[in-house]
C-alpha cells in the first residue's frame, strides 16, 4: 500500500476553498515547532508576524504600499501566464518603466507643472510596454524562446540603470553618488494619500489595473482567445486566432504594468532613481501570479498575503531578534503549504497498490 | 542522531514551556533598557561591512550589559522598505539608530524628522539634520598601508582589485592603495574589475580568476564576500582582505586585511544617548581614532615589511603622513594634486578620477 497522487477528473470545488484552511493549519504547526525549537513562544510569534503589523493605521498603508507593485506586475504576468506565454521579465520591464517615468521627472527640472505627473506615468507605462515588446518580437519573428530573452534583459535593464545614475544622470550635488536628484515633491511625485503614512495614489493604480484586467479576461473577446490560446493552442489554431497577436500583447500588457510598478516605487516611496529600486518584486510576481492562480482578485488578495509575509518578517526580526535566516525559513514553509495545499484541488490522495502500478 | 532528536526534543519543551509562561518580559533592576537599532543592508553572515557592524552592536552590548537591548534588521533593500523598518525601530522605543548603508540616507532623514527625540546615526550619507549625525571611517588610510605591503610583496607588478560599483568611497580606496603600492614600488599596477554587486561570490570568483589570467599575484577587493581571498588561496597567490580579517578564508594568501572598527564609535555614542549628552555631528575617524585598523599579518610577510607599515600607519596616526600629499596624477597623466598639497575631506568626499597606475576609466 502506497500514497499516490491522483488527478481528478473535475477540479474540486471544495477542496478551492479548503486548501487554504489547510495551508493555514499547517502553517501553525509548522510555527509551534520551528519556533519552539528556537525557545521562543510560538502564539506570539504567529501574532508578531500575521497579526500585529496590521494593528495600525501606518502597518495598514505599509501593506498596500508593499502589495502595489507586487498586484501590477503579477496582474500582467497572470495575463500571460492564461496564454501560454511566459514572462519572467517583469524585474527588467519595472527598471525600464522607473527609468523612463523618472527620466521623464529628471528632463522637466526647473519647469514642473501640473503635466508633470500624468506624463511620468505614461512614459513609465509606454517604457514598459516598450522593453516587453522586445521579447514579443523576438519570439514571433524568430522563435526566441520568451523566458530566456525576457529573463536576460532584466539584467541588462539593471546594468542601464547603474550606467545612467553612475553616469550622465547623477545628482550633480550629490557627492558623485550613484543617484539622481531628487523628483519635485509637488508635481514629479504621487501624493500621499492619508496624512502620516506613505500611502500614495499609486495603489489607485493598482486597483484600477485589477478591475481592467478583470474584464479584459472575462468580459472580453481578446481575453477569450488569450484564455484558448493557452489552454487548447490547437482549437485556436483551427479558431483562426493569432496566437502571435496573443503573445505580443500579453507581453504589452504585462511590460506596461510592470513599467507602471517601477514609476510607482520612484515617483511614490522613492523619489529619485538609484541603482537599486525593486527588491525583486518582478520575480516574487511570478509567485504572486500562481498563488492567486491567475484570477485577478486572487492576485489581489497573494500580493497582500505576500506583503504581509515580508512586513512580518521584519516585524519577527524587530520584535523577537530573530535572524533574517529563521524568518525566511518560515516565509518559505507557509509559501510551500499554500502552494503544495493548491495541489489537492487539482489532484487527490489515494492509497494505491503497487501491483496496479505495474500494470500501468 | 538520538542526540540530535534528544536536543531538539528538549529545545522544543523549553519552547512549549515558555509558551505557557506569561509573555510578561522580564525587566532589569534600575528600569527600562535603552533600546538600540540597526539597519543592515545584507545578512550579517561570516565577514563583510554588515559583519563589521555587527560586531559593534555585540560590543555595545558587552559595554553596556543589561542596561541595553540591541535589535538588528538585517537585509533592509534601499529602496520603498528602509524607510518603513527605521520608522518601526523608532516607533518601537530604540532611543539610538543606526542605518549603516548610504541608500538609506533620504529614508533616515525623512523618519528621524517625525521622531526628534530619537537619535540617528546614519553611515556613510552627507546630509544631516538636528538628530542626524553622520559617520564613516577613513578607510583610505588603511588601503595605503596594505597598498604598501602589496608593493613590498608583488613580484609580477601586477595587483588586481574586484570592486563593487565607482561611488567615491571605492575610487578613494582604489587610489590609496594605488598610491600605496607605487610608493614601494613605482612601476605597479592595479587592475580592476567591476562586478556592479556588493555581494555575489560567483562573480568576484569570476572577477578574481580573470585577474590571475592576467598576471596578477596580489588580489584584493572592495566587495561583501570572501570570495576572492579564497581564490586566492585555491590558486596560490596572495590576498589582502577588506572590511574583515579574512584570514580564516586564506589562512596562506591573506597578508594582511584593511578593517573597519565601529565598537569605540558605536560605544561612545549610546554612551552619550544614556548621558544626555548626545549632539548630532559628522565623524570621519581612520586609524588614529581607531575605526580603521589593520588584520595580523600573515607569515609570509616579512620582518621589513612590517616594520615599514608600523612605521607609517604611526605616521598616519598621529597625522604626518596623508596618503593623497602631491605630487599626483591621474591614470590619463593629469597632475590633480600639486607638489607638497593635499587633498581636502570634501575633495576627497566626491573624488571621481583614478591615480595614474590604475588601469580603467570610470562612468561618467
Amino acid at each position: 500500500m502506497r500514497l499516490k497522487l491522483e488527478p481528478r477528473p473535475v477540479a474540486s470545488k471544495w477542496m478551492g476553498y479548503a486548501s487554504p484552511l489547510i495551508a493555514a493549519g499547517l502553517t501553525v504547526i509548522a510555527a509551534f515547532i520551528l519556533f519552539g525549537a528556537l525557545g521562543k513562544n510560538p502564539l506570539l510569534a504567529l501574532y508578531t508576524f500575521a497579526i500585529q503589523p496590521l494593528t495600525s493605521l501606518y502597518g495598514l498603508a505599509e501593506l498596500a504600499i508593499k502589495a502595489t507593485p507586487l498586484v501590477l506586475c503579477a496582474l500582467g504576468l497572470s495575463v500571460g501566464f492564461r496564454g501560454n506565454v511566459w514572462n519572467i521579465g517583469a524585474e527588467g520591464q519595472l527598471t525600464v518603466g522607473a527609468i523612463c517615468g523618472g527620466g521623464v521627472a529628471l528632463w522637466a527640472f526647473g519647469n514642473e507643472g501640473w503635466w508633470l505627473l500624468p506624463a511620468m506615468i505614461v512614459a513609465g507605462a509606454l517604457g514598459g510596454m516598450a522593453y516587453g515588446a522586445i521579447p514579443a518580437v523576438l519570439k514571433n519573428r524568430f522563435n526566441a524562446n520568451e523566458i530566456l530573452t525576457s529573463l536576460m534583459l532584466t539584467y541588462v535593464s539593471i546594468q542601464f540603470l547603474g550606467y545612467l545614475v553612475t553616469g550622465p544622470w547623477r545628482d550633480p550635488e550629490g557627492f558623485n553618488f550613484p543617484q539622481t536628484r531628487l523628483f519635485d515633491t509637488e508635481y514629479g511625485s504621487l501624493p500621499i494619500l492619508l496624512e502620516g503614512t506613505r500611502l500614495h495614489a499609486g495603489v489607485f493604480l493598482a486597483v484600477a489595473a485589477v478591475i481592467v484586467i478583470w474584464v479584459l479576461m472575462s468580459r472580453t473577446f481578446t481575453g477569450f482567445q488569450i484564455e484558448v490560446g493557452g489552454q487548447a493552442p490547437h482549437a485556436a489554431a483551427y479558431a483562426g486566432y493569432s496566437q502571435k497577436r496573443v503573445v505580443l500583447l500579453s507581453f504589452l500588457i504585462g511590460g506596461g504594468l510592470a513599467g507602471l510598478a517601477g514609476l510607482s516605487e520612484v515617483a511614490g516611496s522613492i523619489g529619485q532613481l538609484q541603482p537599486v529600486i525593486s527588491p525583486g518584486y518582478g520575480f516574487a510576481a511570478i509567485i504572486v501570479a500562481f498563488l492567486g492562480r491567475l484570477h485577478p482578485l486572487g492576485v489581489l488578495f497573494a500580493s497582500l498575503l505576500m506583503s504581509l509575509m515580508y512586513i512580518g518578517g521584519e516585524s519577527l526580526q524587530m520584535n523577537l531578534n530573530l535572524p533574517l535566516a529563521v524568518t525566511g525559513v518560515f516565509q518559505g514553509l507557509l509559501l510551500f503549504f499554500v502552494l503544495g495545499s493548491d495541489v489537492l484541488i487539482r489532484y487527490r490522495i489515494t492509497l494505491g497498490s503497487g501491483r496496479r502500478e505495474a500494470q500501468v | 542522531m538520538t542526540g540530535m532528536i534528544n536536543r531538539f526534543a528538549k529545545r522544543l519543551a523549553a519552547g512549549l514551556a515558555a509558551l505557557c509562561a506569561a509573555a510578561v518580559p522580564a525587566l532589569p533592576a534600575g528600569g527600562q533598557p535603552l533600546k538600540v537599532g540597526f539597519v543592515y543592508v545584507t545578512p550579517v553572515g561570516d565577514a563583510g561591512w554588515t559583519y563589521q557592524h555587527d560586531l559593534g552592536r555585540r560590543a555595545v552590548e558587552q559595554a553596556f550589559g543589561r542596561k541595553v537591548e540591541t535589535t538588528a534588521v538585517e537585509s533592509v533593500a534601499e529602496g520603498a522598505d528602509a524607510a518603513r523598518v527605521i520608522r518601526e525601530l523608532a516607533a518601537s522605543g530604540n532611543r539610538i539608530i543606526f542605518t549603516t548603508s548610504f541608500g538609506y540616507m533620504n529614508p533616515t532623514i525623512a523618519v528621524a524628522r517625525n521622531f526628534p527625540a530619537v537619535a540617528f546615526e546614519h553611515a556613510s550619507g552627507y546630509k544631516r539634520s538636528k538628530n542626524v549625525s553622520t559617520y564613516l571611517g577613513r578607510f583610505y588610510e588603511g588601503r595605503y598601508l596594505t597598498g604598501l605591503v602589496a608593493g613590498k610583496m608583488s613580484k609580477s607588478g601586477i595587483v588586481g582589485y574586484v570592486a563593487a560599483f565607482p561611488i567615491p568611497e571605492v575610487v578613494r580606496g582604489i587610489n590609496a592603495f594605488t598610491l600605496g603600492l607605487r610608493a614601494v614600488n613605482p612601476k605597479a599596477q592595479v587592475r580592476v574589475i567591476w562586478t556592479s554587486s556588493w555581494y555575489d561570490p560567483g562573480k568576484e570568483r569570476e572577477a578574481a580568476e580573470a585577474l590571475i589570467a592576467q598576471g596578477a599575484d596580489i588580489l584584493t577587493q572592495h566587495t561583501d564576500s570572501t570570495a576572492v581571498v579564497q581564490a586566492a588561496e585555491d590558486r596560490g597567490v596572495y590576498a589582502i582582505g577588506y572590511h574583515s580579517d579574512m584570514s580564516k578564508y586564506g589562512p596562506r594568501a591573506q597578508l594582511t586585511a584593511s578593517t573597519h572598527n565601529w565598537a569605540n564609535y558605536y560605544i561612545k555614542r549610546v554612551r552619550q544617548v544614556i548621558d544626555k549628552t548626545w549632539r548630532s555631528t559628522d565623524t570621519w575617524g581612520g586609524i588614529g581614532e581607531g575605526m580603521v585598523a589593520l588584520a595580523p599579518f600573515g607569515d609570509a610577510v616579512p620582518e621589513t615589511v612590517r616594520r615599514l607599515v608600523r612605521e607609517k600607519t604611526a605616521a598616519i596616526a598621529e597625522g604626518r603622513l596623508h596618503p593623497f600629499t602631491g605630487p599626483v596624477r591621474d591614470n590619463n597623466a593629469v597632475v590633480r594634486i600639486a607638489a607638497g598639497e593635499t587633498l581636502s575631506d570634501a575633495q576627497l568626499l566626491k573624488i571621481d578620477w583614478l591615480v595614474q597606475g590604475v588601469t580603467g576609466t570610470l562612468p561618467r
